[in-house]
């Protein structure tokens, strides 16, 4: 990726703000990294653009007067996560999907096995989803946002918020029943 | 109310943000109409599976590594094996968010033993912090060890012990799926009194037994322990002779 242009941002805070920035949104790393992760679907990009993200919002943090800190940050995760997309994506081949799990199932009792399989079948039904889609969801159901926090996160009116993850549920339970899946030998 | 309204309404309804008037509205309707309860059960079993799916994706522990680095000024001279400050310091910085205590912050310095086990300590408190300053403490809440071991299943390669010490003056709250470095691993959550103490349970890498060793002596602090295969880490600003307290209780 691009290298950041925020090189000398951290050495502007005095350390009073280091401090505040450090106890305010630090706290939200893994949030950051989530949303990240799944607006690019990808773990490498995805880490890469939430260190891009925080850099930019250590840069930016003198802006910040109160608010909602992780909203403050998940927005700035956002923008650099368009920011990539719109750069890096149409070079890309047309869909990705990574194979970095390499689960052990032959040590896993049944259960987890079937654990495993129903998370990796969310997991690609959700990448499938389109970026706006996804990232309603993954701000809503792994988050945990309000409507309110999502609104402000994303830039879209909150009367709008309601209707995107209606439709976005909707296309991900199509998604879901779609491909005739196939039934385990157990359920025969 | 006609379907489609009650459809818009729909999704509002299951994330509990629609005030008390529409929100009554959708329940009239839903209660008459098969088709919008089917929807609603419907929608209510997607959001399980994908909140039961573990599909948050924590920040690595190396994105926090160097996010760290970046937030404390290097002096200049490479002195790699020195003790960091500035990890510590927003430690502290955060336990001050949570407005419940600010205290011996040295003493996470002083029993810190190597680089893993600091990184550990400050992962724990982050987690610890976090559940806090969400409010969200638990994912499931149960009193009962039956309920919260049960919830555990299908979510972890482990089975983490569940058992409850009400009786012992620490009433068991529930449990929740926390990542600490980088790893889901099960967090009991029990109470004494007005403070709360995480419990962090996972499978011990290495020695299945070690002595309980404690950092803290008043305020928040650690004690961490091996017993029986587990590695136990509780997080708390209880009184460190009540963390010990838990500690021999959870070994017995």
């Amino acid at each position: 990726m691009e290298p950041v242009e925020a090189q000398e941002g951290p050495s502007l805070l005095s350390d009073a703000e280091r401090q505040r920035f450090e106890q305010l949104v630090l706290p939200h790393l893994d949030s950051a990294h989530n949303l990240a992760r799944w607006l690019l679907r990808s773990e490498s990009d995805g880490q890469d653009v939430a260190q891009e993200a925080l850099l930019r919002a250590l840069r930016f943090f003198p802006g910040f007067h109160g608010g909602d800190p992780r909203a403050w940050l998940l927005k700035i995760v956002r923008n650099a996560s368009y920011t990539w997309l719109e750069s890096h994506r149409r070079a890309e081949l047309s869909e990705e999907f990574d194979e970095e799990r390499h689960g052990e199932p032959a040590a896993s009792p049944e259960a987890q096995a079937i654990a495993r399989a129903e998370r990796e079948r969310l997991r690609d039904a959700l990448e499938q989803l389109p970026t706006r889609f996804r990232e309603v969801l993954v701000l809503r159901e792994l988050e945990g946002c309000s409507y309110k926090e999502i609104a402000e996160i994303t830039a879209v009116p909150l009367g709008t918020v309601m209707s995107s993850l209606a439709r976005a549920r909707r296309r991900l339970q199509r998604i879901l029943i779609g491909p005739a899946r196939e039934e385990t030998p157990h359920e025969l | 109310m006609s379907c489609d309204k009650a459809e818009s309404l729909l999704h509002g309804y299951l994330d509990g943000e629609l005030d008390a008037v529409r929100a009554g509205e959708f329940e009239r309707h839903a209660q008459d109409c098969p088709v919008c309860t089917r929807e609603l059960d419907a929608q209510q079993s997607l959001r399980a599976r994908l909140r039961d799916a573990d599909l948050y994706a924590p920040a690595p522990p190396s994105l926090r590594r160097t996010i760290r680095e970046r937030l404390e000024p290097r002096p200049g001279e490479g002195a790699a094996s020195a003790p960091r400050p500035g990890r510590w310091r927003w430690l502290a910085a955060a336990a001050a968010v949570t407005l419940l205590a600010t205290a011996p912050w040295l003493a996470f310095r002083e029993t810190r033993r190597g680089t893993a086990e600091g990184t550990l300590a400050a992962a724990a408190l982050d987690a610890h912090l976090r559940s806090l300053q969400l409010g969200h403490l638990t994912d499931v809440v149960s009193t009962d060890a039956h309920t919260v071991k049960p919830w555990f299943e299908g979510k972890l390669s482990y089975s983490p012990p569940v058992v409850d010490l009400a009786a012992e003056g620490f009433p068991l709250i529930g449990g929740r799926l926390d990542v600490v470095e980088g790893r889901t691993i099960a967090a009991l959550v029990y109470a004494r009194r007005k403070h709360v103490l995480s419990v962090f349970v996972w499978p011990a890498e290495s020695a299945p037994e070690t002595a309980p060793r404690s950092a803290a002596r008043q305020g928040y602090g650690w004690i961490q322990w091996s017993h029986a295969g587990m590695r136990y880490w509780v997080v708390s600003d209880v009184a460190p002779t009540e963390l010990e307290e838990l500690s021999r209780l959870l070994r017995r």
